[in-house]
């Protein structure tokens, strides 16, 4: 019931952005049979511009809502997600990596830059979990956001390195990549991003049940029936994979999977079964509307999608820390 | 004539890190018992309850369940005839009272599936049983800890299980909660044969309900009977380490600690 309101502000962002932007366009010229498709200007800017910006876009945005539902109910800490935990900044190293080695290559079908970068983001959730993880298996919040903070400088100051030991225009390429964006894209991308996201997507819904006991205790799951350490496994490889995918092409932006897991459980409550359907339909809308934002607020400049959810993200992070600390 | 046997340990230990938590120790659980175990603190009785509940594993010995090795039941099959409630019960996540019982059901159901209507009925039979049903709707992290403790039992009971083990399920309980949580699970050991094991602290409520108590000290079984064979002066002031005086009321055991002062 709740979900099909999710898919109807979908459905609705999906329609409407198309036609926002810098520069007007007209349908009916868009779609007229009169003009040729290489003198069609509206035609181009709408399928060759505009479509594949927000198809990324909403991948991207339900990627990372996804994966920050899984790792809040996998590490029992609604604060986590992949850019407070340093997950995307360790894909993000994983990335640049790829770029300054110019491994502009693809590996069964799939870029090494995303590759690289996911297991950049594997590393990263694994050294937050094995830091953090109390004898009891918690994961309490201040030590959690230390880790991230931690993970966060270090993989910072390794992608500011090789940065810096980079030539010209891999730096450029580097520069222009972090400050994460969906403006340059083509349908080839995306063809290749999303099958490893639905895929990854369908693999969390799966274990989505397991994973629900798991966020009310390990040991209660466990008795359960649930194999805590397979289904943590599993979940922590798919959400960095997702994670990696998306950030290999659109650079790390921020606070999505944090502000989208926690705007929809106030909706549909904290099942995953539930949850993680909300979350791929308003993590897409929210990332498309806020890349809409981005492309037409200062028009004709646009300025990358990163700054507006981090504009977004930050007093949201504060005023959530501010609520959970007790009275 | 004894009541067949339903878990039996042999020659268990589990060392935490460097320090050893249960040392050699046997026993074996038999149908129907209401088993308090009892103990000082640190003496072990959680860590038994989270061995015998197949959720840690011990470093020796074997454990079987109706004769065959727990190792080797399936996890979720083991979890339809066995389940175990935690000591607190700490939620991160806003779930519903009704969401947190039908989680109990997770054993019998297969991935991508949601809750039959069987699954809600029996969730709502367990609910009944611990007269939780009236706040089914509110959220779990809004209710009272002896409420919470009762949904726990209710959700443990929507598991179906033949055995239940409860980590101190009255501690932080006032009186009237400790005697009504204790009253369910008397009730459902009567009424519906079901197997109990109790950690718990307070003697006399254990020598009360319980019709057999398991005393561990630093690991290993110091005595094992009904509670006026367990509950001696002497004894009970070597493990707990201090002098307690002993009466007897209707043929009940009631322990004191003596304060002179």
């Amino acid at each position: 019931m709740t979900l099909s309101l999710f898919f109807l502000i979908f459905i609705v962002t999906l329609g409407v952005t198309p036609l926002i932007g810098s520069s007007k366009i007209s349908l009916a010229r868009a779609f007229s049979d009169s003009i040729s498709t290489s003198n069609n200007v509206d035609a181009n800017i709408l399928f060759q511009v505009r479509f594949p910006r927000i198809l990324l876009g909403a991948l991207t945005g339900a990627a990372l809502s996804v994966a920050g539902a899984i790792f809040q109910a996998l590490l029992r800490n609604d604060l986590a997600a992949p850019f407070t935990l340093g997950v995307s900044s360790g894909a993000a190293l994983g990335a640049v990596i790829a770029i300054a080695l110019n491994l502009n290559i693809y590996l069964l079908g799939l870029p090494v830059v995303s590759l690289f970068s996911f297991l950049g983001s594997l590393g990263a959730i694994m050294l937050v979990f094995s830091l953090v993880r109390t004898r009891h298996g918690e994961f309490p919040t201040g030590v959690l956001l230390l880790a991230g903070v931690t993970a966060n400088f270090f993989f910072a100051a390794m992608v500011m390195f090789i940065h810096y030991i980079a030539d010209f225009s891999q730096s450029f390429r580097i520069i222009r990549w972090l400050m994460g964006g969906l403006d340059i894209t083509d349908y080839k991308t995306i063809v290749s991003i999303s099958p490893i996201v639905f895929l990854g997507i369908f693999i969390l819904l799966f274990i989505s049940r397991d994973m629900n006991l798991i966020s009310t205790g390990v040991h209660s799951a466990s008795s359960r029936g649930v194999n805590v350490a397979r289904i943590q496994k599993v979940g922590f490889i798919t959400a960095s994979l997702i994670t990696g995918t998306v950030v290999a092409t659109c650079g790390p932006i921020g606070f999505v999977g944090l502000i989208v897991p926690h705007t929809v459980r106030l909706f549909v409550g904290p099942d995953l079964r539930i949850l993680i359907p909300a979350c791929m339909l308003f993590g897409a809308s929210f990332l498309v509307a806020c890349d809409t934002l981005a492309r037409t607020v200062l028009a004709p400049t646009e300025i990358p999608v990163g700054i507006i959810t981090a504009m977004i993200g930050g007093p949201f992070f504060v005023w959530l820390l501010k609520r959970k600390r007790p009275a | 004539m004894t009541p067949p046997t339903l878990m039996k340990l042999e020659n268990i230990s589990f060392t935490y890190e460097t320090s050893p938590v249960l040392e050699n120790l046997s026993m074996s659980i038999e149908e129907q018992d209401f088993v308090g175990l009892i103990g000082p603190n640190g003496s072990g009785k959680s860590t038994l309850l989270k061995i015998m509940g197949g959720i840690l594993k011990s470093d020796t010995g074997s454990i079987r369940f109706k004769e065959s090795p727990v190792s080797k039941i399936n996890k979720k099959l083991f979890a339809q005839s066995v389940s175990w409630i935690p000591q607190d019960h700490p939620m991160v996540f806003p779930f519903k009272v009704s969401e947190i019982v039908l989680m109990g059901r997770h054993p019998y159901l297969s991935p991508l599936s949601f809750e039959s209507k069987e699954d809600f009925e029996i969730s709502q039979r367990a609910m009944e049983t611990t007269m939780t049903a009236q706040f089914s709707d509110r959220y779990f992290n809004e209710i009272s800890g002896g409420e919470k403790q009762r949904v726990m039992i209710a959700s443990a009971l929507a598991q179906n299980p033949e055995m239940m083990l409860l980590d101190e399920p009255t501690a932080a309980l006032d009186l009237k909660y400790q005697v009504q949580i204790l009253s369910i699970l008397k009730n459902l050991n009567a009424e519906h044969k079901m197997t109990l094991i109790l950690a718990m602290h307070d003697l006399n409520l254990a020598s009360r309900f319980c019709n057999r108590l398991i005393l561990l000290n630093e690991g290993q079984i110091v005595r094992d009977g009904p509670p006026q064979r367990v509950l001696k002066k002497d004894i009970l002031e070597q493990v707990y380490g201090v002098e307690v005086d002993l009466d007897s009321k209707d043929g009940n055991i009631r322990v004191h600690p003596a304060i002179r002062s």
